[in-house]
C-alpha cells in the first residue's frame, strides 16, 4: 500500500509551494514552508522517544558487557567491543549454535505460517467471492479469531493442547483412535506444530480479510466478459483474480512475514519464558537471554542482528515489489 | 532568505533532536551516587523510636498457600510492629514469578521498596548488584550479631568476606515425602538408599490405574536446578569449583542429573504428564490425590499439600536417599532472606523492621505459620506436625545439607541448568532415550551459556 | 453465471475445514467456561456434564479482573487516541507536502514499523528506569503512562503509514480548491480531509486498539500489580494449587466479547483503510 508512497511525488497543494518565486505569495511563503515541519513535529518527537533513542541505546548496549554486576550503574559496564557479536556468531559454540537454530526455526515457522495462512485465506476468499446463502455469516465467523485478543485465543489453544485434559488428545486417542499413547503438544518436537497451528489460527483471517477486500474491487464485467469468451471458473481465477490481486498480495505477504517473524505472544503464552527447543523462536530466545539470564549486552547484540536481517528482507522485498508494480501498473 | 528557511528548520530540528537524545542519554547514564551517599550516612543506628511516623514499603515473598494467606499471616504482626514503633508498613505480597524480576528492576532504577524478601539462592546475585544495604559487622550488632543465626543459615546471607546484604528469615530443606498408606499396603519401608527408592517406586507404579511411584515437577526450572544440585552432590559433584567457575560437566553432576532423569526415562516411575508441570502445581496435587507415592519437596510443601487436602499425618518424611556409595545429601539450605534497599529514604525505620522480623518472638510465630524452620539460633521448628517429623527436619538441616555455592552467577546457573534439566525430562517423557552423553552435552551447552567473568 | 462442479467441490473442501478450525476453539472456550472445575480437570468432554455460571462469578474475585480491565482500557484507549492524532498531522504532511527530510522521515517510519518489540524492550526498560531515577519518582517504569509510550512503538508507525496511503487516495482537487478559496492548511485538513478520511482513521484506530489490547511482551515486563493489564492478568488464574481453566475461559470470554462485537461493527472500515493504498 505505501510502497507507492515514496515513489509518488506529492503534488504541491494549491500551487503555492513550488512557485515560491512569485511575488504575490511572498508573505506567505515562510509560513507555508514551515507547515509540514510543524505537522510532523509531534510524530518526530514520539519517534525519537520510542524508536530512535531506544535503538541507539540498544546498539550501544550491544557493545558493552552488561550483566547483573553492572546493572545498577550501567555506564560503568566495561566495553566489550565486538565480543557479544562474536559469541552470537560463533556457530561452533553453544550460544551461537542456539542462535542459529533459533533463527532457522523462526524462518521455517514464518515461511510455513505465512504460506499456509495465505493459501488458506486466499482459497476462502475465492469460494466466498460469489453470493450464496450464509456467506455473510461465514465471513463474520472467520474473522472472530482475528478480532479476539491474542492471549484469549492462545490460552484456549493451550488448554486444548493439554496432555491429559485437552481436546486434541481426546480427539486423537479416544474419538479417532489414531494413537494409543497420548502425545505431548507443549513439550518436545510437537511444540513446533502447536505454535504453528495457533499462529495460523490467528493469522489466516487477516489474509482472508485482505484478499477478500482485494477481490471485491475487481469489477464484475471482467468476469462476465471472460465467461462470454468461454473461460472456466478456474481460468477466470487464474487470469483475472490472481493477476489483479498481485500488488495487494505482495503487501500482504510482507506484512504477514514481518508479523510472524516477530511473533512473541504465541510462544510466550503457550510455553512461558523457557520454551522447548523445537519452539525456541527468535524473539523469545532474545527475551530469555536478556531477562531470564540477565545477559543484556548479549541480548542486545542478538537484537541488532535480527534488526539487520529484517532490513535486508524488507529491502529485497522492496526491489521485488518495484518490479511487480512495474509489470502490473 | 527564503531558500534558507527550510534549511535552518532542518538544522533546528536536527539540533533539537540531538539535544533530546543527549538529554535522554544523560538521564540514562545518570549516576546513582546520591542514593549511595545518603544511605551510608545512618549505617549504625540505635533502635530508638527515631523512625516513628515513617511509612515503609515491604515486599513480602509468597510463603503461604496464596497471596491472601500471606497477608493474613503478616498483617497482624505488622500491626504489632506499628504499635510498638509508630512506623507504618505498607505490605505488598509479591508472587515468586515476579519477585526476582521486580527486584532486578528496582535495583536498576533505584526505585524500590524499603525492605524486601529474596530467595536465598539469589543472595549472592543481588549482593553483586550493589543495590542492597550492606550489613557490616557493626550493623549486624543491632540484630544480635552473626551468632543470632544458625551458622548454616547465615552462610546463605551473602558471599563470605564481604558484608552480607540479606539476612535469613525462613529456612527450608528438601525431604522425601511418602504416602504412608500406600507404603503400608505394599508392605514397604521408607527407602534408605536411592536403589531402594527406585525399587519401591517401581512396585508402587501402576500406570494403567494412573498411579506412579514418584511425582516430580518436571517442567519447573528452579526446582530442577535444586534437584541437579542435590543429586549432583550425592554423586560427589559440584556445579562450581573453588574459584567460582562452572563445572556442570563434572562426572558427579552428570551422574546426578542422570539419576534424576532416569526416574522419568529408564525407571518409568513418573507420570509423563508431569513433564509439563512448569509451576510445581501438578506434582503436589498428584501426591495429595494418591496418584503418586513419593514426592521430594521443601518444608513448605506441608502447606501446599494441606491446601490440596492432604494432612501431615497422611505422609511420612525421610531424607532424600542417596546412592549406596554416594554422599548422604538431602538438601541445601533453602529459604527466604530479608534485605534493605540501599536507596531507602527510611533507613532507620527499615532497620527496625528487619530487627523486628528477625527477633526470636516473631521468628517463632512466622516460621510456625509458614511451616518453615527458624534460621535463628536456639529456636526449634514448631509448626503443626508430628514431633518425629519435626526432628527429621532438623536432622536434615543439621546433617544432610550442603550449602548452595554462593556465586553471583547463581541466577544464570538456575536458568541454564534448570532449563537444561527441564528439557532432558521432556525428552525422557516423550520416549527418547537420555543417556549420559545426552546429559553431558546438555550440561555442556548450559555451561557455555554462563557469563564469563 | 454457471458454476462448475469442480469449483463447487472445491468450495466444500475449503469451507468445511475452515469452519471447523475456527469454531472448535471457540466452542472449547464457551463450553469450558460453564463447567465446574472438577469436570475441567478430568478428560475433555465435548458435552458438559453439568452447566454452571459460577466461573463467571468467581473470575472477579480470584484475580482483580475489573482492575486489569480498567488498566487495559486506559492504556489502550490513550495509546490509540495519541497515535491517531499524531498520525493525522504527520500523514497529512507526508501526503500533501513536499519538504526536505520527508524521505528520511517516511523511511524511519517505514523501518521502525517492521522491527520486533523485543528490540525496544530492553532499551526502553533502561531508559524508563533511568528517567525515573533522575526524576526521583516513578513516572514511566511500570506505570500506565510508560506502557502507553511503549505501545506507541507499534501503533504509531503503522498508523502514519496506513493513513498516509489513505490520504494519497483522496483526490487532491478537494483540498486544493478549498485552499484556493482561501482556507488555511489546518482549515483544509479539518474541514475537507478529515471527513473524507473517516474510514481510514477508523481503520487506524481499530488496528491500534486491537494490537494494543492483545499485547503481551511489554505488558509482562513493564507493569506491576497496580498497572497490570488483562493480557498478563489473565495468566494469574493458575496458582500453586490449581489452574482454574474454567475461570480462564470465562474471563477470556468476558474480555473478548466487547472487542469482537466492536470489531464486527467496524471491520468494513479496516478493510477499506488497509486496502486503500494497494488497490488504488
Amino acid at each position: 500500500m505505501t510502497v507507492t508512497l515514496p515513489d509518488q511525488p506529492a503534488k504541491t497543494p494549491a500551487g503555492q509551494l513550488d512557485d515560491a518565486g512569485k511575488p504575490p505569495w511572498r508573505d506567505r511563503i515562510n509560513w507555508a514552508r514551515l507547515t509540514p515541519y510543524l505537522l510532523i513535529v509531534p510524530a518526530v518527537l514520539m519517534e525519537l522517544l520510542v524508536h530512535v533513542i531506544p535503538m541507539v541505546v540498544g546498539i550501544f548496549i550491544s557493545f558493552i558487557k552488561l550483566t547483573q554486576v553492572y546493572i545498577t550503574n550501567w555506564s560503568s559496564a566495561p566495553w566489550a567491543g565486538l565480543d557479544n557479536y562474536g559469541v552470537a556468531l560463533r556457530f561452533g559454540n553453544s550460544q551461537g549454535k542456539a542462535l542459529l537454530q533459533s533463527f532457522g526455526l523462526s524462518l521455517a515457522f514464518a515461511v510455513l505460517c505465512v504460506g499456509i495462512s495465505f493459501l488458506f485465506g486466499m482459497a476462502t476468499s475465492l469460494v466466498l467471492q460469489r453470493k450464496f446463502r450464509g456467506r455473510g455469516l461465514l465471513r463474520t465467523l472467520f474473522l472472530i479469531p482475528y478480532a479476539l485478543p491474542a492471549y484469549a485465543g492462545i490460552i484456549t489453544w493451550k488448554f486444548m493442547f493439554q496432555r491429559d485434559n485437552g481436546l486434541i488428545n481426546e480427539l486423537l486417542t479416544n474419538d479417532l483412535h489414531l494413537t494409543g499413547d497420548r502425545p505431548f503438544w507443549l513439550i518436545g518436537g510437537n511444540a513446533f506444530v502447536a505454535v504453528l497451528v495457533v499462529s495460523i489460527w490467528q493469522q489466516w483471517p487477516f489474509a482472508f480479510l485482505m484478499t477478500m477486500a482485494g477481490m471485491q474491487s475487481i469489477p464484475d464485467d471482467l468476469y462476465e466478459a471472460a465467461a462470454i469468451d468461454g473461460a472456466s471458473v478456474w481460468q477466470q481465477i487464474r487470469y483475472i483474480t490472481l493477476g489483479i490481486m498481485t500488488p495487494i498480495n505482495s503487501v500482504l505477504l510482507l506484512l504477514l512475514f514481518l508479523w510472524t517473524f516477530r511473533e512473541f505472544n504465541t510462544p510466550f503464552v503457550l510455553f512461558g519464558a523457557v520454551p522447548p527447543k523445537s519452539a525456541d523462536l527468535l524473539t523469545v530466545h532474545i527475551y530469555n537471554s536478556s531477562f531470564i539470564t540477565w545477559n543484556f549486552g548479549f541480548g542486545s547484540a542478538m537484537s541488532v542482528l535480527l534488526m539487520l536481517f529484517l532490513i535486508v528482507v524488507s529491502a529485497l522485498w522492496a526491489l521485488w515489489n518495484r518490479r511487480v508494480n512495474r509489470r502490473y501498473a | 532568505m527564503k531558500i534558507r528557511t527550510p534549511r535552518s528548520t532542518v538544522r533546528g530540528l536536527a539540533v533539537t533532536a540531538s539535544a533530546v537524545a543527549l538529554l535522554a542519554l544523560a538521564a540514562c547514564s545518570g549516576s546513582s551516587d546520591n542514593g549511595a551517599a545518603s544511605s551510608s550516612a545512618g549505617s549504625v543506628s540505635g533502635s530508638g523510636g527515631s523512625g516513628a511516623g515513617a511509612t515503609i514499603t515491604y515486599w513480602a515473598s509468597n510463603q503461604g498457600s496464596s497471596l491472601d494467606n500471606d497477608k493474613k499471616v503478616l498483617q497482624p504482626e505488622i500491626d504489632k510492629f506499628t504499635q510498638q514503633t509508630g512506623i507504618k508498613v505498607n505490605l505488598e505480597v509479591v508472587p515468586w514469578s515476579d519477585l526476582t524480576n521486580n527486584t532486578l528492576s528496582a535495583a536498576v532504577s533505584g526505585q524500590g521498596p524499603d525492605v524486601l524478601n529474596i530467595g536465598n539462592t539469589n543472595a549472592a546475585t543481588f549482593q553483586s548488584t550493589g543495590a542492597f544495604y550492606p550489613f557490616d559487622d557493626a550493623a549486624l550488632q543491632q540484630f544480635g550479631g552473626k551468632q543470632h543465626w544458625v551458622d548454616s543459615a547465615f552462610a546463605t546471607a551473602g558471599v563470605a568476606g564481604q558484608p552480607v546484604t540479606s539476612l535469613p528469615l525462613y529456612s527450608q530443606v528438601y525431604a522425601l515425602y511418602y504416602n504412608k498408606k500406600m507404603f503400608a499396603a505394599a508392605g514397604l519401608q521408607p527407602p534408605k538408599t536411592w536403589a531402594e527408592l527406585v525399587s519401591a517406586a517401581q512396585k508402587l507404579t501402576d500406570a494403567s490405574k494412573g498411579v506412579y511411584g514418584v511425582a516430580i515437577p518436571g517442567g519447573t526450572v528452579n526446582v530442577s536446578m535444586h534437584y541437579s544440585f542435590i543429586f549432583g552432590s550425592q554423586n560427589g559433584g559440584a556445579p562450581f569449583d573453588a574459584k567460582g567457575q562452572p563445572t556442570f560437566t563434572s562426572d558427579g553432576m552428570v551422574e546426578g542429573v542422570q539419576q534424576y532423569v532416569d526416574l522419568m526415562g529408564k525407571d518409568k516411575v513418573v507420570n509423563p504428564s508431569l513433564a509439563q508441570d512448569s509451576d510445581n502445581s501438578q506434582a503436589p496435587a498428584a501426591f495429595a490425590q494418591g496418584k503418586a507415592a513419593m514426592y521430594m519437596t521443601q518444608t513448605s510443601g506441608i502447606n501446599v499439600l494441606r491446601q490440596n487436602g492432604m494432612d501431615p499425618d497422611a505422609y511420612g518424611i525421610v531424607p532424600i536417599p542417596a546412592p549406596a556409595d554416594g554422599t548422604k545429601i538431602s538438601s541445601f539450605v533453602a529459604g527466604t532472606n530479608i534485605s534493605v534497599f540501599k536507596n531507602t529514604k527510611n533507613l532507620d525505620a527499615s532497620l527496625q523492621f528487619v530487627k523486628f522480623m528477625t527477633s526470636d518472638a516473631e521468628q517463632a510465630i512466622l516460621n510456625k505459620s509458614y511451616t518453615t524452620i527458624p534460621p535463628v539460633a536456639g529456636l526449634k521448628a514448631s509448626f503443626d506436625a508430628a514431633p518425629e517429623q519435626l526432628s527429621v527436619w532438623s536432622d536434615i538441616l543439621n546433617n544432610y545439607s550442603k550449602p548452595l555455592p554462593l556465586v553471583s552467577s547463581v541466577q544464570a546457573f538456575q536458568a541454564n541448568v534448570g532449563g537444561a534439566v527441564v528439557r532432558l525430562i521432556a525428552q525422557a517423557a516423550t520416549g527418547n532415550q537420555v543417556d549420559s552423553d545426552t546429559v553431558k552435552s546438555a550440561l555442556s551447552d548450559a555451561q557455555q551459556k554462563m557469563p564469563t567473568s | 453465471m454457471r458454476e462448475q462442479t469442480s469449483f463447487r467441490i472445491f468450495r466444500w473442501v475449503v469451507l468445511v475445514p475452515a469452519v471447523l478450525f475456527t469454531v472448535v476453539p471457540l466452542y472449547v472456550m464457551v463450553s469450558t467456561a460453564v463447567k465446574p472445575l472438577g469436570d475441567v480437570l478430568g478428560e475433555f468432554r465435548w458435552v458438559p456434564k453439568t452447566i454452571t455460571l459460577q466461573p463467571f462469578v468467581d473470575i472477579w474475585s480470584t484475580v482483580p479482573l475489573a482492575h486489569y480491565f480498567v488498566n487495559s482500557l486506559v492504556v489502550t484507549t490513550s495509546a490509540t487516541a495519541l497515535s491517531v492524532v499524531i498520525a493525522i498531522f504527520a500523514s497529512y504532511a507526508i501526503s500533501r507536502y513536499r519538504f526536505r527530510g520527508k524521505g528520511a522521515f517516511s523511511g524511519v517510519v517505514l523501518a521502525t514499523q517492521m522491527f520486533p518489540g523485543v528490540l525496544f524492550l530492553l532499551p526502553l526498560f533502561l531508559i524508563f528506569v533511568n528517567i525515573d531515577k533522575s526524576l526521583g519518582f516513578t513516572l514511566l517504569y511500570q506505570t500506565r503512562l510508560g506502557l502507553i509510550a511503549t505501545y506507541l512503538t507499534f501503533t504509531l508507525p503503522f498508523s502514519i503509514w496506513m493513513l498516509a496511503s489513505y490520504l494519497n487516495g483522496i483526490p487532491r482537487d478537494l483540498d486544493e480548491s478549498a485552499r484556493v478559496d482561501g482556507a488555511s492548511a489546518m482549515g483544509a485538513l479539518f474541514r475537507i480531509i478529515l471527513p473524507s478520511a473517516r474510514p481510514g482513521i477508523i481503520a487506524v484506530a481499530v488496528y491500534s486498539f486491537m494490537t494494543a489490547w492483545g499485547e503481551i511482551l511489554f505488558a509482562s515486563q513493564m507493569t506491576n500489580s497496580a498497572s497490570r493489564t488483562l493480557s498478563v492478568g489473565l495468566q494469574s488464574y493458575s496458582t500453586e494449587a490449581n489452574v482454574y481453566w474454567n475461570q480462564v475461559m470465562a474471563a477470556s470470554l468476558v474480555v473478548s466479547v466487547p472487542i469482537v462485537v466492536g470489531f464486527m461493527f467496524l471491520q468494513r472500515y479496516l478493510v477499506a483503510g488497509l486496502t486503500a493504498g494497494a488497490v488504488k
